[in-house]
């Protein structure tokens, strides 16, 4: 067996399997997106079909999109998916920056544990964390009994089944994907660029806002995008923890699936929420593979 | 101080919540605000519920079934990746292998599920929505996590042994299963346990690709959570969490030892 052959036999299965599995299917969902809704199994009408005399017919419409662009209930589900993401982004920030920051400068032998503690949840049901918010946030729940009793508010609020609801499990449940990254990149940082700044009559704040804070922005912009980009098309969280007025897209391409049949409008809604992500999602790529590079 | 205050906070933002919920479980109460002493009745409750047992066993099922072909398709991702430098479609290939790492999960699932109609209509197979579409489903995005945790090890690989047992004359794959597998071998556990827990995990995937004869655990929960929160589902997740650790616990003693024993 040459070697060029077994090379060939190592990288084929995964290639294939992927290909007919991950990119064959975006393919299908751009066809279908530019048929005709049907009322049958499958409730679409094919794209091309071989008409009489061997004509081959093709039938494609944008109506779908047409739709989309149309109902301005998309145009705010998708800026009110990007906004909330954009929030929970910020959260996942506000509380995972101090957290890496700490675990990064805390004695060695304790670091991997800690890092452990940030990972185990991710480990542990979504779904049931998510879940378990439910309990906490509900009018009658443990955070306004917590809040009644020690006479902060005395009515219930209104948390669940609003957009703060959904916010908060997301920031919730991303928090591991933005500490992880951020503790990598502060973890490599060269101290003495500190101990140079404070020589230099730097005060600790002006050394972090100077030196610390800049050669963190890779880890910054890596978590973010691990945050953001899934946070856009959740659907579990805003369905579980929002109203039913909390509009995001992941729900409305779940409702014209499941609930209206539409299944070009949801292969629409999918490929419209792509390219509303493809810049993110090239960003974070091209990071990847310029860590694999410096990896060696 | 205030820097491990603010770490002590996250970690209490982190695992309140789950903590609340295992507490619960034994509350003998239906309401969640009211303790009403101390009971493992919703426990045993479940262990009636055949729907939920018939779940739980079909995502076990699908859980090892996907967990292995994704170890086995994501390993030999992560050598390609690691070792191979040119061929034809190398951008494309990773590029296919990192996308399902962050694609939003509606978008997979409806994919797949369009996917498989096409075929089913085009060729008879996979009919309808069974346990097989399930696997593969599940197979294809928790590949890419085998992949990341697989590749990083690789990389990290000191080169040198591969040399030397190809230098005393073993064939490649001799010196595959003989020397780099057994390195690597920490991180394929590692791997195939996070396929596991996506795969057992699994909800908007598995909505789409699930059909009525094949129900996975996470979609029962779903459905019931849906309805409210209730100290069944409380006492179902408080063992999903319980299972899920002391997994990762024997997980993690295991990688760690392997790491201590591996001479320097």
């Amino acid at each position: 067996m040459t070697p060029r052959l077994g090379r060939f036999l190592v990288g084929l299965p995964p290639y294939a399997w992927l290909a007919l599995f991950f990119l064959v299917p975006f393919l299908i969902v751009l066809k279908i997106s530019l048929s005709e809704p049907a009322a049958g199994i499958p409730p679409y009408m094919p794209l091309w079909e071989w008409g009489e005399g061997a004509a081959l017919e093709i039938r494609a419409t944008l109506a779908s999109y047409a739709g989309l662009f149309g109902d301005e209930l998309y145009a705010y589900a998708y800026v009110n998916s990007i906004r909330i993401a954009g929030i929970a982004t910020l959260g996942c920030l506000l509380i995972g920056y101090p957290a890496a920051y700490a675990i990064a400068r805390s004695p060695t032998a304790w670091r991997q544990s800690l890092l452990l503690l940030v990972a185990l949840p991710f480990w542990t049901s979504f779904l049931i964390r998510v879940y378990a918010w439910i309990g906490i946030l509900k009018t009658e729940g443990l955070l306004n009994a917590l809040l009644l009793g020690l006479g902060v508010i005395t009515e219930p609020l209104q948390i669940l089944q609003t957009d703060l609801a959904v916010i908060i499990g997301m920031t919730y449940s991303y928090l591991p994907f933005m500490v992880l990254p951020l503790y990598a990149t502060l973890e490599k940082m060269d101290l003495s660029l500190l101990e140079a700044a404070a020589d230099l009559g730097c005060k600790p704040h002006q050394a972090f806002l100077a030196v610390t804070l800049p050669l963190s922005v890779p880890g910054i912009v890596a978590g973010s995008l691990l945050v953001f980009i899934p946070a856009v098309g959740e659907f579990v969280i805003p369905d579980l923890l929002g109203g039913p007025d909390t509009l995001m897209i992941g729900k409305v391409l779940w409702a014209e699936f499941f609930d209206n049949r539409d299944w070009p409008m949801a292969s629409a809604v999918a490929v419209a929420m792509l390219v509303v992500l493809v810049v993110p999602i090239m960003l974070i790529q091209s990071a990847r593979s310029k860590a694999e590079e410096s990896e060696g | 101080m205030i820097l491990y205050s603010l770490l002590a906070l996250a970690y209490a933002f982190l695992y309140l919540p789950i903590v609340v919920m295992v507490i619960f479980s034994f509350n003998a109460s239906r309401l969640v605000t009211v303790w009403g002493g101390f009971s493992t009745k919703w426990y045993g409750e479940l262990l009636h519920d055949e729907k939920v047992l018939d779940a739980a066993w079909l995502s076990l099922k699908v859980a090892m079934t996907s967990a292995t072909m994704a170890t086995v398709l994501g390993t030999l991702a992560a050598v390609v990746l690691v070792r191979f430098h040119r061929f034809a479609g190398r951008t494309l290939f990773s590029g296919l292998v990192t996308a399902p790492l962050v694609m939003p999960e509606v978008i997979t699932g409806l994919a797949l599920l369009l996917l498989f109609v096409a075929m089913e209509h085009s060729f008879g197979w996979p009919a309808g929505r069974s346990m097989t579409t399930l696997v593969i489903a599940h197979a294809t995005f928790s590949l890419s996590f085998v992949t990341v945790v697989v590749r990083s090890r690789l990389a990290q690989m000191d080169l040198s042994l591969e040399e030397a047992a190809m230098d005393l004359g073993a064939r490649p794959l001799t010196v595959f299963m003989s020397v780099t597998l057994p390195l690597i071998a920490p991180a394929l556990l590692a791997g195939w346990l996070l396929a596991f827990t996506l795969s057992i995990d699994d909800v908007v995937i598995s909505a789409f690709v699930s059909g009525p004869g094949a129900t996975p655990l996470p979609i029962v929960i779903f459905s019931k959570v849906r309805l409210g929160v209730s100290p069944e589902i409380n006492a179902l997740a408080t063992i999903v969490v319980a299972l899920v650790g002391v997994a990762m616990a024997i997980a993690g003693r295991v990688a760690l030892n392997r790491e201590h024993a591996r001479p320097a």
